[in-house]
């Protein structure tokens, strides 16, 4: 059931599914405002400044750690919807090996039926969590290369 | 005769008013920000580019005396507007931010040194803070800032503990655009008078809310922007006094603002010519010009009538709204709703009501000192136009109560 059982593909797969049933646009902003409360809690040693996600109108904290060969996500926002768009990315990206993250593009944003109600704003914040995770994936592409 | 307020004739006038946001009508409640254009404005600047445009102070041919003539009648429409005694007073820039830069790098640096201190207050805009920072970063003057209770109104005692022989320039804001705190701007002028500091009144916010007469202030200088008074963006007034101005070297160089100039030496045009470098925002002079005969003939004593009344039915029904906090709660105050609704961040509330059609501002409004004070890292800012109406307020509430619904715990 967790995010890690599944393919990266089958994760996004999942997600479209999900918000398919969902109603309008009242209905998705309250699934992922639960997301966003169900984000587990970010790890409060790395709330530091060079983890901060630069271009969000919100506060978001992003950090990613190697386990074995995989990447693991820890993010956070103070505002509910950003937490819940970076609930999805996470279970997306969050446990996969860095050639996953940086092969698969953040489909599920435009199929979800939110791009058009994220104002540029918004979108690029959640574009800047994902570019930011991109990032993490080519340093540690580079560091296990290199080891 | 005395004739009402007809909010819906206003509203004709501004065509943008009409259209739907996500399918919904649009409530504009961001006017703080900038507000709307109403269709004369948007004909003045059209009908200069489509029958007469040519550049000013230049032109040997009728077009350029058209268009000089229209730029400088809307200089004598600024200086009827505010009250000033000559239109030589009347100083385009680009908006009220350029002002405030324009006498910090002109009357600041010339008069303002090493241990002399600036008096501001923590309700300013950073349009009122930073231009101040950087001449006291480069002359070693220190600034000084007015506390203000938990209301969000100024101190007068503190301020008047903090005046003294050190005291060279006093800039205020006249209406906080985070607070919406109208100020007792006669009386801090009048205070600093009897330093004999001059003073410099950023009208941004209150000059589409109230009538302004600069004589009667007596102020110094006052800037505004023309965006957030109906006009076009891009072009702004800096008032200053005929004295003070024609003291002030000038600040960009080019044309226009010169008299003779050979490679050995310049000499400077007359005020207001010798601030205004190279070709100016002829269109949106003009522009400004319309937005002004459009509220004179509206009256700004019946627009504040109406708004004060509107702010009024706000308060009461904002108030209401479980969980709402209204950030600044001045006795005097115009036009903003700065508020918190409790456990939502404000982010959260702003992505709803866009949602609904309301656009409404979330953030630090440029103004962060202000928000630490009251310990807010952001608050939701509704703020009223003369277009305004009761429904929308009552939009707005409904817009609350759903942002609850859904962030509700």
């Amino acid at each position: 059931m967790t995010a890690e059982s599944l393919s990266i593909d089958k994760a996004q797969e999942e997600i479209i599914e999900e918000f398919d049933y969902l109603g309008d646009w009242t209905e998705r902003y309250k699934h992922i405002a639960d997301l966003g409360r169900k984000l587990p809690p970010f790890p409060e040693d790395q709330r530091l400044e060079e983890n901060k996600v630069k271009g969000c109108q919100s506060q978001v904290w992003l950090s990613g750690h190697l386990s074995g060969e995989q990447i693991i996500f820890d993010a956070d926002s103070d505002a509910l919807i950003v937490r819940g768009l970076i609930a999805l990315a996470l279970r997306v990206y969050s446990g996969r090996t860095p050639e996953e993250i940086l092969e698969t593009p953040p489909e599920f944003i435009n199929k979800i039926g939110m791009s058009e109600h994220l104002s540029a704003n918004r979108a690029n914040g959640l574009q800047a969590v994902i570019k930011q995770i991109k990032r993490y994936a080519v340093a540690f592409q580079a560091r296990t290369e290199t080891a | 005769m005395i004739t009402p307020y007809d909010v819906a004739k206003v509203r004709a006038d501004f065509p943008i008013l009409h259209r739907l946001v996500n399918g919904k009508p649009l409530t504009y409640l961001d006017n703080a920000n900038t507000t709307q254009k109403p269709q004369s404005v948007i004909d003045a600047v059209a009908d200069l580019y489509t029958t007469y445009n040519a550049n000013i102070h230049r032109a040997s041919h009728l077009l350029g005396e058209l268009a000089t003539r229209a730029y400088e009648e809307a200089r004598v429409k600024v200086k009827t507007f505010i009250n000033a005694a000559d239109a030589h007073e009347i100083i385009y820039v680009r908006n009220a931010t350029e002002g405030v830069n324009l006498v910090a790098q002109t009357y600041g640096r010339r008069n303002i040194h090493a241990g002399d201190e600036i008096i501001i207050s923590t309700m300013e805009h950073h349009a009122n803070i930073i231009p101040w920072q950087l001449l006291c970063a480069e002359t070693g003057a220190k600034l000084k800032i007015i506390p203000i209770n938990d209301a969000g109104e100024l101190l007068l005692d503190e301020y008047a503990k903090l005046l003294s022989e050190r005291t060279k320039f006093v800039g205020i804001v006249h209406m906080s655009n985070a607070l919406g705190t109208v100020n007792p701007i006669k009386e801090v002028i009048d205070m600093a008078h009897a330093y004999g500091v001059p003073v410099l009144v950023d009208a941004a916010q209150s000059a589409y809310h109230m009538p302004l007469d600069v004589q009667e202030l007596d102020c110094d200088f006052l800037v505004f922007s023309g965006h957030k008074l109906y006009g076009p963006t891009g072009i702004g007034v800096l008032y200053g006094k005929r004295a003070l101005l024609e003291e002030m070297p000038p600040w960009q160089g080019g044309g226009d603002m010169i008299a003779t100039v050979t490679f050995e030496e310049t000499t400077f045009n007359d005020i207001p010519y010798k601030f205004e470098a190279g070709t100016p925002h002829i269109d949106g002079a003009i522009g400004l010009g319309a937005a002004i005969d459009y509220l004179t003939t509206l009256g700004m004593d019946k627009i504040a009538a109406y708004e004060n009344d509107l702010m009024a039915y706000g308060t009461g029904v904002l108030t209401e709204v479980p969980g709402l906090r209204m950030i600044g709660t001045a006795r005097h105050k115009a036009s903003v709703y700065s508020f918190v609704l409790d456990g939502i961040h404000p982010y959260d509330v702003g992505t709803v009501l866009d949602q609904e059609g309301i656009a409404i501002r979330t953030g630090q409004h440029c103004a962060h000192p202000v928000l630490q004070r009251f310990g807010v890292p952001a608050t939701i800012r509704a703020s009223l136009g003369l277009y305004n109406t009761r429904e929308e307020l009552d939009t707005l509430v409904r817009g609350l109560h759903t942002a609850r619904e859904i962030f509700g715990e």
